[in-house]
Formats: C-alpha cells, sequence, structure tokens
C-alpha cells in the first residue's frame, strides 16, 4: 500500500489545523518513521504564538539526498495536503496547490472567533469540501472528528487522518513503520491509537 | 520528544534544532544550564532539564534570563563548562552583566544561545540580537540546519575556552523549530571537578582577575578585549562552518549565513542558476572572516546578501570594501540597502527566489502560477477564508479574570485602563479580554509604566489604572515595579493572572509551583505571602467567581488613599488541569427553550463578547451552542447568561 520510494525530490506534504487537533504529534510521527527508513526530512510546525486554535501548517519535505532542505516549502509547491480542519486545507491550498496535489481532508470545521462571534462567516461546507475536490487531482475526505468522537477523545483525529495518509498511497511509509514509532513514542496510548490508525486505513479502502 | 541523551554515535536522529543545540551541549561536556522561557528558545532547557540528573548536571529554569545568565558563568569561572540560552529579548535583560563579563573573561567555555523571532510571529518585536555581538565583541555563529546546530554548539564551547570568553550561538524560530536529520557523535565520559581559582593578575596582584575596573583601569581591560578579539578573528578565519559552493567566475555572489543559507540553496536549484550563481556561506558572521571573504569578492561583479533580520552581514562586508585598496574592483552590493531584499520580516523560499529572480532579470513561474485557472480560483477562495485570531483557549482563567477587569473598569465609570504584560495574559489587548489592554511592551513593564501614570493625580489624572501580570513574569520582572510603587506611593492596582504555569511558553515551572526543572520539588514561593510582606493590601480572588472579582476590583479602585493594591487571581491554567485529567469538569448545555437568540436583547452577549471557541452562534438556528469538541466543560459560561439558558450539568 505504500509507494516504493519517491515520485519526487523533495517530496512535500503540508498538514494543516488548529492549535490543539495534534498537528505537531502528527507531523512528528510521520518525520521519525522516514528518518528510520533512511530518508533525510525537515519538518517544520509553523504555530506561532498559538496553544490552541491558533492556525497550525507543518510543513515536511522529504529526500533521499539532500540533507539541507529549507523548512518551508515555496507558493504552489505541495505534493500532499492533510487537513485535520477543512478551512485551514483551503487556506493552504490556496497558498501551496497545484493541479497535482492529492489531499485528505477532515470533514469537521472548528470555528475562528470571528465566526463564533457573528463578524465573519464560515464558508459553505460542502462547497468547501467540493472546492477541495475540485483543485485536488485526487482527494479524500473523512469524517475523522466524528469517528474519534466515537472512539472517546476528538484527539483521535490526527491518528486516524495518518492513517488514511498511509492508505493514500502518497508516501514511502507503511502501518508497520508508523507502528513501530508509536509504540516506541505514545506507549500508554499504544493501543487506542492502533485502533484509530486502522480506522483510518479502513476509511480510505484499505 | 526526541531523546537526546541517546549514546548512539553515527546514527541519524529526527532532532529539533533547539534539541540539537542541547545535544551539541552534552556532546561538548556541559556541566550547567539555564535559561528562562521564552518562544522560540524554550525547548533547549526543555530537552536538557528532564535528563539532566541521569548526565550529571545541574539545569534550572531561573525567575529571568539575567540571573540564569549569572549562574552560567559562576560555573564557568569555577571550571565547569556552561550553556545559557534564551529568547532575543532576554540578551536585552543579561546586557549589563554581559558587557562587564567580557571585560574580565571566562573559566571554562560558556556558551550563550539566543534564539531571534523574524517576524515576531511569537515575540513583541522582531529584534536581531546581533548587533550587540559586534557591540560587545563576542564571537558569534550562525548554524544553517539542525545537524549545525549541534555541530557548531558543540565548537563553540571549544571557541569560547581557547579564547577565554563568551561565545554566542545564533538560531532563529524556522531553526530552532524545525526537526531534521542530526547525525550524532560521542557523549564525553569525563569526571568534571568544580573549583574557584583565585587568579590574579601580574599588573594587579591585589585583585583578582574576575573583577572589572578599581585597579584594573577599564580601559586596560579593553585593550586587553581587543587583544582577544584579534585572536578570535585569526580563529573564525578558518572555521569549518563557511565555506564556498558553486563555480569559480559568477554572475551573482549570494553571500548568506544561517538558516537563510538553506533558502539560497534551495532558490539557486528551484531556478535552475548553479552555472551561474555561487553560495557563499558564513558560520562565523562576527568578527567577519575578512580573508576568506575577500578571497570569494572576486568571483563577481554582483554580490546579494540573504540574511535575517538587520543588513548585519551586509554592513560588515560593506566596511570591507571600503577598505579594499583603491585600485580595487569593486562589486556592486545588493541587499536590503538596495531594497532587492526585504529589510523587514522573515525570509521565506519564495522570497528568495523573487531576490535572485530580480536581480538575475530573470522570470519565476511556480507550479501553481503556471496554470492560470488555477492560480485564479485559489485567489478567489483565499479571499473568503476567515482568519484565525489569537484568543484564549477554552476554559482559560484569563477569559474570566479579563471579563471581571472589564466589569468593574465599567461600573467605575471613570475611563480606567489596564496596562498589559507579556505572555498568555497580553492576549487582553486582542477581542477575547474585550480590549481591554491599553499599553504592552516588555516582561514586567506593564506594572512599571504603571507606576507612572499612578503619579499623575496632580496634573488632574483621574483613571484608574490596572496593571496586569502573570505569574512567572511577576517573578521575572514584576517585583521592582511593585515594590517602587508601593514606596513611592503610586496609584495603581496589580492584577497578578496567576495560573500557576509559564503557560504561553508550554508550562514550565516557576518558583510559585515549587517545581524545579527537573521535575523534583523545591522551595515554593508564595505570591499572596511575597506580596503581603511589602505591607501592600492584597486580595486573593478565584476569577471564576467573575461576581467577587469584580467586586473586589471596585472596591479597591474606591479606596480612600486612592486605587492601591494587589488582587491576585488564582486558578489554574486549563491545558494543565486538562493534561492531569482529561475528563470535563461539566458538561454544557444551551437549553433552546431560554435561549431567545436575537430577540433576547443581549445582543448575543455569549458569542459575540465572551467568545469562547467552544461557544459557538448557531446561525440555522439563530441561537447559542457548545460544540462538544472543543468546550472544555469549565461552565464559566453559564455565568454570563442573563436568561440562565447555558446549562452545566455536573458529570
Amino acid at each position: 500500500m505504500s509507494i516504493k520510494d519517491l515520485t519526487k525530490d523533495p517530496l512535500n506534504l503540508i498538514i494543516a489545523g488548529v492549535g490543539g487537533q495534534g498537528n505537531v504529534s502528527m507531523s512528528f510521527l510521520i518525520g521519525k518513521a522516514l528518518v528510520k527508513k533512511g530518508y533525510f526530512v525537515t519538518v517544520f510546525d509553523n504555530y506561532g504564538a498559538s496553544q490552541r486554535l491558533g492556525a497550525v501548517a507543518s510543513h515536511i519535505k522529504i529526500s533521499k539526498e539532500a540533507s539541507n532542505n529549507s523548512p518551508l516549502l515555496h507558493e504552489g509547491d505541495a505534493d500532499i495536503i492533510v487537513g485535520l480542519e477543512p478551512v485551514e486545507l483551503l487556506r493552504n491550498l490556496s497558498r501551496f496547490g497545484n493541479p497535482d496535489v492529492m489531499t485528505i481532508t477532515n470533514s469537521r470545521p472548528v470555528y475562528p472567533i470571528g465566526v463564533i462571534s457573528g463578524e465573519v462567516e464560515y464558508p459553505d461546507l460542502n462547497r468547501a469540501l467540493e472546492t477541495i475536490g475540485m483543485l485536488s487531482a485526487k482527494s479524500w475526505v473523512i469524517h475523522a472528528t466524528e469517528e474519534a468522537l466515537k472512539l472517546g477523545d476528538p484527539i483521535f483525529a490526527n491518528v486516524i487522518l495518518l492513517g488514511a495518509l498511509l492508505g493514500s498511497c502518497t508516501l514511502p511509509l507503511d502501518k508497520n513503520s508508523v507502528e513501530e514509532v508509536l509504540k516506541e513514542q505514545l506507549p500508554k496510548a499504544f493501543k487506542m491509537n492502533m485502533v484509530a490508525l486502522s480506522k483510518g486505513l479502513e476509511l480510505v479502502g484499505q | 520528544m526526541a531523546n537526546i541523551e541517546i549514546d548512539a554515535p553515527e546514527t541519524n536522529q529526527l532532532l529539533l534544532g533547539n534539541e540539537a543545540i542541547a545535544r551539541g551541549a552534552l556532546e561538548a561536556g556541559i556541566g550547567f544550564a539555564t535559561a528562562y522561557p521564552g518562544t522560540p528558545s524554550s525547548e533547549i532547557m526543555g530537552s536538557l532539564a528532564p535528563i539532566a540528573k541521569k548526565m550529571g548536571i545541574y539545569a534550572e529554569w531561573s525567575v529571568n534570563e539575567m540571573v540564569a545568565f549569572e549562574a552560567a558563568a559562576g560555573a564557568s569561572l569555577a571550571n565547569i563548562r556552561a550553556i545559557s540560552s534564551m529568547k532575543g529579548n532576554g540578551v536585552n535583560v543579561i546586557s549589563d552583566f554581559l558587557i562587564n563579563l567580557q571585560m574580565t573573561g571566562i573559566g571554562k567555555g560558556l556558551v550563550l544561545v539566543v534564539c531571534d523571532d523574524p517576524g515576531g510571529m511569537a515575540s513583541s518585536n522582531e529584534q536581531d540580537t546581533r548587533p550587540i555581538a559586534k557591540w560587545l565583541n563576542i564571537p558569534l555563529l550562525e548554524p544553517s540546519t539542525a545537524q549545525e546546530c549541534k555541530d557548531m554548539t558543540k565548537w563553540a564551547f571549544d571557541l569560547s575556552e581557547e579564547l577565554g570568553m563568551v561565545c554566542m550561538v545564533r538560531s532563529v524560530i524556522f531553526l530552532s523549530h524545525t526537526r531534521g536529520n542530526v547525525r550524532l557523535d560521542k557523549l564525553p565520559k569525563k569526571k568534571k571537578e568544580a573549583y574557584f581559582a583565585d587568579i590574579y593578575d601580574v599588573d594587579n596582584p591585589r585583585q583578582s582577575k574576575f573583577t572589572c575596573g578599581m585597579q584594573f583601569h577599564p580601559y586596560k581591560q579593553s585593550e586587553e578585549l581587543l587583544k582577544k578579539f584579534a585572536k578570535a578573528s585569526a580563529k573564525c578565519e578558518s572555521s569549518p562552518f563557511n565555506w564556498y559552493a558553486g563555480p569559480d567566475k559568477t554572475e551573482l555572489l549570494i553571500i548568506t549565513s544561517g538558516i537563510c543559507w538553506t533558502y539560497s540553496t534551495e532558490a539557486v536549484k528551484i531556478l535552475n542558476l548553479q552555472d551561474k550563481v555561487g553560495v557563499l556561506k558564513l558560520g562565523v558572521t562576527w568578527p567577519l572572516p575578512e580573508e576568506f571573504v575577500k578571497k570569494h569578492l572576486v568571483k563577481s561583479q554582483k554580490i546579494l546578501f540573504v540574511e535575517e533580520i538587520a543588513p548585519f552581514v551586509e554592513r560588515s562586508v560593506m566596511e570591507l570594501v571600503a577598505n579594499l585598496p583603491p585600485e580595487s574592483i569593486r562589486p556592486a552590493l545588493h541587499g536590503k540597502r538596495s531594497g532587492d531584499v526585504r529589510a523587514w520580516g522573515e525570509q521565506s523560499l519564495d522570497l528568495v527566489i523573487q531576490s535572485i529572480a530580480s536581480v538575475m532579470g530573470i522570470a519565476y513561474n511556480s507550479r501553481q502560477s503556471r496554470s492560470i485557472e488555477y492560480s485564479q480560483k485559489v485567489r478567489e477562495i483565499s479571499e473568503i477564508l476567515p482568519h484565525r485570531t489569537l484568543t484564549f483557549c477554552p476554559g482559560c482563567p484569563h477569559r474570566a479574570s479579563f471579563w471581571a477587569i472589564k466589569n468593574a473598569l465599567q461600573l467605575d465609570g471613570r475611563n480606567g485602563f489596564v496596562t498589559g504584560d507579556i505572555g498568555c495574559t497580553a492576549m487582553g489587548m486582542i477581542s477575547p479580554g474585550s480590549f481591554q489592554v491599553r499599553t504592552y511592551y516588555a516582561m514586567g513593564g506593564g506594572v512599571g509604566i504603571a507606576g507612572g501614570f499612578g503619579h499623575l493625580g496632580q496634573f488632574g489624572f483621574t483613571q484608574p489604572v490596572i496593571a496586569v501580570s502573570g505569574d512567572s513574569t511577576f517573578f521575572h520582572a514584576s517585583i521592582p515595579g511593585l515594590i517602587n510603587g508601593i514606596w513611592n506611593q503610586s496609584n495603581f492596582i496589580l492584577a497578578i493572572l496567576d495560573n500557576d504555569a509559564t503557560a504561553m511558553t508550554g508550562f514550565q515551572p516557576h518558583p510559585g509551583t515549587g517545581v524545579k526543572a527537573t521535575g523534583e520539588s523545591g522551595e515554593k514561593i508564595s505570591i499572596e505571602a511575597l506580596c503581603r510582606s511589602l505591607g501592600v493590601s492584597v486580595e486573593v480572588c478565584d476569577p471564576f467567581n467573575i461576581k467577587m472579582t469584580t467586586a473586589t476590583l471596585l472596591s479597591l479602585m474606591a479606596g480612600a488613599g486612592g486605587t492601591k493594591g494587589v488582587v491576585l487571581m488564582q486558578r489554574e491554567c486549563e491545558l494543565v488541569r486538562a493534561h492531569k485529567d482529561r475528563k470535563k469538569p461539566y458538561q454544557m448545555y444551551i437549553d433552546p427553550n431560554r435561549c431567545i437568540g436575537e430577540a433576547c436583547g443581549c445582543n448575543r452577549l455569549c458569542t459575540r463578547i465572551f467568545s469562547c471557541p467552544g461557544l459557538v452562534w448557531d446561525r440555522e438556528a439563530a441561537k447559542a451552542r457548545i460544540d462538544d469538541a472543543v468546550c472544555a466543560g469549565c461552565g464559566l459560561c453559564a455565568d454570563i447568561c442573563t436568561q440562565e439558558a447555558i446549562i452545566r450539568e455536573e458529570v
């Protein structure tokens, strides 16, 4: 289910979400698994001052040769974008997207303060998801937060999406390589996270 | 998150720039580490402290940068290698000690790590700290990758020891917060022994080497420093971290340092200009390795400087070019001064591509802009996307504190205001605090400036002033301002929003928590007892009791002897609480019969003004709604609804 090797060098991945959704843990797990497989990676978590509910984007560059890639992608150069939140996916798609990009998005919005207070409108969700599909060469919509709530905690949405990302066959990573890192990094929550990971794989038909 | 103490030489690990700096310090054999938390530097101590005991190192979160650096200097004078790390602003705080330490020199290797924040993503400003190194004659090292963060920190200790002076390693947010592959080296096993030797100078046998002034006339110490610095210049010429990559003759020579080297190299590759453009990377930017730079200046008629933030290397090279012999060919210098490189904010791959393309007179189209239809579509989309402004977290006690402060100031009716301070409390200047904070500068600045306002009564000033400080900020820099205010009888209230954590930077402990950096318990210092000992009136409130907190503030404002006193608003940071217990205290819901939406007349007080991310305005139902995935279950919002439509249910 994983690709054998990079289809492009560097292969550029963005994980976009909102502070508190587990962006940083997710990008760390991916980076760690890739280094174990012998790749050079840079992982930059762009979160500024946000503890909770600010926009967060992790930029991951994966390379076979170069150990000195810069931390940020440049305009229009994403190969894969994962959105823990639909508007955050769109935000990153608008800056880093291109006609070949692949996207995986969680369907559950997290409303910005401006929307909560009624000053600005959150885009119509169905239209937003449609637009994401239109602007992607291939796209998956995952009800990750709903599935995570079924597992008892919305925080599992990130690992469900990680499962979906593995299942999308866009990275040179398989379930086993992530399992190894999960065991190492989250020994206490390992079992539940494996359930979440498998759920994500299942949701993209793997 | 990574294990920086792993004894696995020659293996590749994924380390954060800051973790790599910490690893470099371990490989250099440090025995002492100090820091005050500050983004983007916090993970250096964050990764050293938990392993300090195991590695036989002393590590502490200090109450501020000044004492952190002074303590590290103490270790250095007593034969122990020491590291002290901080954000750029911290170097301002230590500068008085630092300038004097430069006069005497040090003992064992002493490395000052400073992490700047170009763009000011997590700071009150975007200062470039490098000019301080130039001002004080401190060797300045700028790593470019996570690998170099480790290797250069290690080298900085050798350099510092050899020169007998402190060395500065300067990182920036995009380096400190990027994870990258790091190939590890061995960890030293040598035993360390501390001893402070009385070292006397031959010329001044009655004065210890580690003292400033007196019989050591300052000008003589300056002379010594300049001699030492000349040695540093020679040493830095041959640094393994300076190098050139590119053709022998180039159309353009890029001179760059730090993270900007990665942007430059990648941009040249993306623009396919490897045959025409060379990149000169400087690992040591002060003292400028002049001979090394001169050797490469002849490669091109055109130089482009790429660095963050100030034109620091650019100006040093200008000085060098000005001193070239008269017959020399002088290259054209492009950079921040010429406007070819943005002179403010952080650099990025996009910006560097633009700068190079413009200086080379070529066009560049990205994968996105190559498709006109696609780029037009995404431009339309980006315009309708709602921004995410900073806010207090769901359940944050500061939302309650600012709610009470706002109520009290409005009820008082004399147009009172808040002087703010650094940390999470600063968000009281934006909507979650209902725009209460009117001034905001530096650590401890809130109480200091309030002390000034509070003396203006003789000029007709009647507005009540409330200085706000977080608990960690209080220990860092608010105490002198409070004492000064009490002593000089200034009229202001100090509200200490005590959430029992240094929350903004990642929940580091401080004296009020009683926990030390290593996780062991230490002396718990009571903010309340400390303030009471100063003889000021001290009131303690739970900010979630909005009524009582408001009433307390109001009564202090109406005090007969003027507006004076300390209000200690105590409640644990919600993120700390939730980390210990993920269970919500309350299950919240809206009673749809009681919430009458726009008809209420409250003008959506709950969602529009209170603005907790867990409490949203449901446009379709035209009523408030709890978002269960976001709500922390703190129960506070139940107290602000005039219709009692927000229900909290015990879980």
